[in-house]
């Protein structure tokens, strides 16, 4: 992405969204307040590049959606009338973006429609931008878009913060809406697609707002940190030729080491709060592995303390997977590979089956078996895992899980 | 803003029931009627319905009226009964939902 549109993403980014939420405000009607600041945003997108920026683009963009609004919404007298009295600069009224963001994300909303949703609605992304970073049509993301609304007005999904005694769940879902994106945006960068918006730029924008909106929720912090601490290795991620370089070979002189250091900053924060939770100690993994000097250097012991007490709070086959690589690399007697593949193969059935149909998993058998000095069982290991990443769409989540580690 | 609440067996659920001596299921029917008076003021209508085995369906879309025995989907989950609420939103109408003490699915729909 050049440098123009990465201005005009930053731009829109910071102002689209609380100018809906200042519309859904006057209005009181969320999907006619988001249909009108959509139309401002694509007329801003087509025309900034040309004209420049404005001095102040949320009241060029307010003055836009005001003014399609009144043709727009010409059938409907209340919304004129409201939309005619709306002049800049709009009263100062406390920040409603979590608001959006929350009827975004609502559970009765289907997964799909609450990323598309959230995307457009806080982040002023285009139906176009969405469509082309999840590789999908437009009128898919459309529809997607169309229908959510209609069900937000229909079956009135309201428009708040959720209460107390909600939010820990409600708060669940929006960070699973900011995680979702975030995995999309890290697989598909640096890939084939320069014309794609950066989905993980939005996620790590949507995490920031959200760790300053509710600053007191150590989950918030968690995914915050450890989106930066992903992004913090982006450079070292590719080779120039655009292929993945896996963690072990990254060159760490250019990881970011300021971002890392903040990031921690983050962990510790929430750490303080005293509430742990899946994000803080994925957050926690991925740090240890940024502090490391070097892949040898690595506190692994560490890293399988902390996979113990993600497996605790949030059990998953892949987690346990990962602990299991851990494991290998950790010292003895603790680590080493015997106990790692004694413990590999010791998972539950059911567990086994879930990760028989991943690479990760034999590639890791392979690996344990090399090391344990059986070759033949190494070999037929590697195969299964080559027949499971005959499509290329595999081999890169086979590459990715391993960045991942 | 009025919603029914659809609530929904399953054949599981219909087993356990089956299987729980008097008392089990005379405290299970407890809690219901507990949960009807502890929302009493928000439920305008409710009903239970008959078992699935007394439904009959009509298919009008045929050239003739068509008569079959059972509900209108065979299904392993059969609407058991309704309660209609009138409540400010979907929230308060998932909250009132979330405190059903009975069969395992509810579905909410807003009417007009």
């Amino acid at each position: 992405m050049d440098e123009v549109q990465d201005e005009l993403a930053r731009v829109v980014r910071e102002h689209a969204g609380r100018l809906t939420a200042c519309l859904v405000r006057v209005l009181g009607d969320f999907a006619a307040a988001e249909d009108v600041m959509q139309d401002a945003v694509e007329t801003a997108l087509r025309r900034w590049p040309e004209e420049g920026v404005p001095d102040h683009p949320d009241a060029w963009l307010l003055t836009v959606a005001r003014r399609r609004g009144l043709d727009v919404l010409r059938r409907q007298a209340v919304y004129r009338d409201k939309l005619a009295r709306l002049a800049w600069p709009v009263p100062a009224e406390p920040d409603d973006r979590l608001k959006l963001i929350f009827t975004c994300c609502h559970p009765a909303l289907p997964r799909q429609a609450q990323v598309a949703l959230t995307l457009r609605t806080v982040c002023g992304l285009t139906t176009a931008q969405i469509a082309a970073a999840f590789l999908v049509g437009e009128s898919t993301v459309a529809q997607r878009i169309t229908r959510a609304k209609r069900k937000i007005t229909d079956a009135r999904i309201p428009y708040r913060v959720p209460s107390d005694g909600e939010l820990p769940d409600r708060l669940g879902e929006v960070l699973t809406v900011i995680y979702l994106l975030f995995n999309e945006g890290y697989l598909t960068s640096g890939g084939d697609r320069p014309q794609a918006r950066d989905l993980a730029d939005d996620a790590e924008w949507l995490a920031a707002t959200l760790a300053w909106l509710v600053p007191r929720e150590p989950e918030v912090l968690g995914l915050l940190a450890l989106i930066r601490l992903h992004q913090a290795r982006a450079a070292a991620r590719f080779t120039p030729g655009g292929s993945l370089v896996l963690l072990r070979d990254q060159d760490r002189g250019r990881w970011d080491r300021q971002a890392i250091a903040e990031a921690v900053q983050l962990i510790e924060r929430a750490a303080a709060l005293r509430r742990p939770g899946p994000y803080q100690l994925q957050a926690a993994i991925v740090a240890c592995h940024a502090e490391a000097p070097g892949w040898d250097d690595t506190d692994w012991l560490q890293i399988v303390l902390l996979y113990d007490m993600l497996l605790a709070l949030a059990p998953s086959p892949v987690h346990r997977l990962q602990r299991v690589i851990a494991l290998h690399h950790a010292p003895p007697p603790r680590g080493g590979a015997a106990t790692a593949l004694a413990e590999l193969d010791a998972l539950p059935p059911d567990d086994r089956r879930t990760l028989d149909g991943y690479p990760l998993y034999h590639a890791t058998r392979a690996e344990l078996l090399r090391a344990l000095d059986r070759p033949a069982d190494a070999a037929g290991a590697d195969r299964r895992a080559l027949d499971l990443t005959a499509n290329p769409a595999q081999q890169a989540l086979l590459e990715q899980r391993l960045v991942w580690t | 803003m009025k919603y029914v609440l659809l609530f929904v067996e399953t054949e599981r659920f219909a087993r356990d029931l089956r299987s729980m001596d008097e008392e089990t299921r005379q405290a299970a029917y407890d809690e219901v009627g507990r949960w009807f008076a502890e929302h009493a003021a928000k439920i305008t209508h409710h009903a239970h319905l008959r078992p699935a085995h007394t439904a009959t369906t009509l298919r009008l879309d045929g050239a003739e009226p068509l008569v079959t025995d059972g509900p209108f989907v065979e299904g392993k989950e059969v609407v058991s009964g309704y309660a209609e609420i009138e409540v400010a939103d979907l929230d308060e109408a998932l909250a009132v939902a979330g405190s059903w003490p009975a069969c395992p699915v509810v579905e909410i729909r807003p009417i007009d």
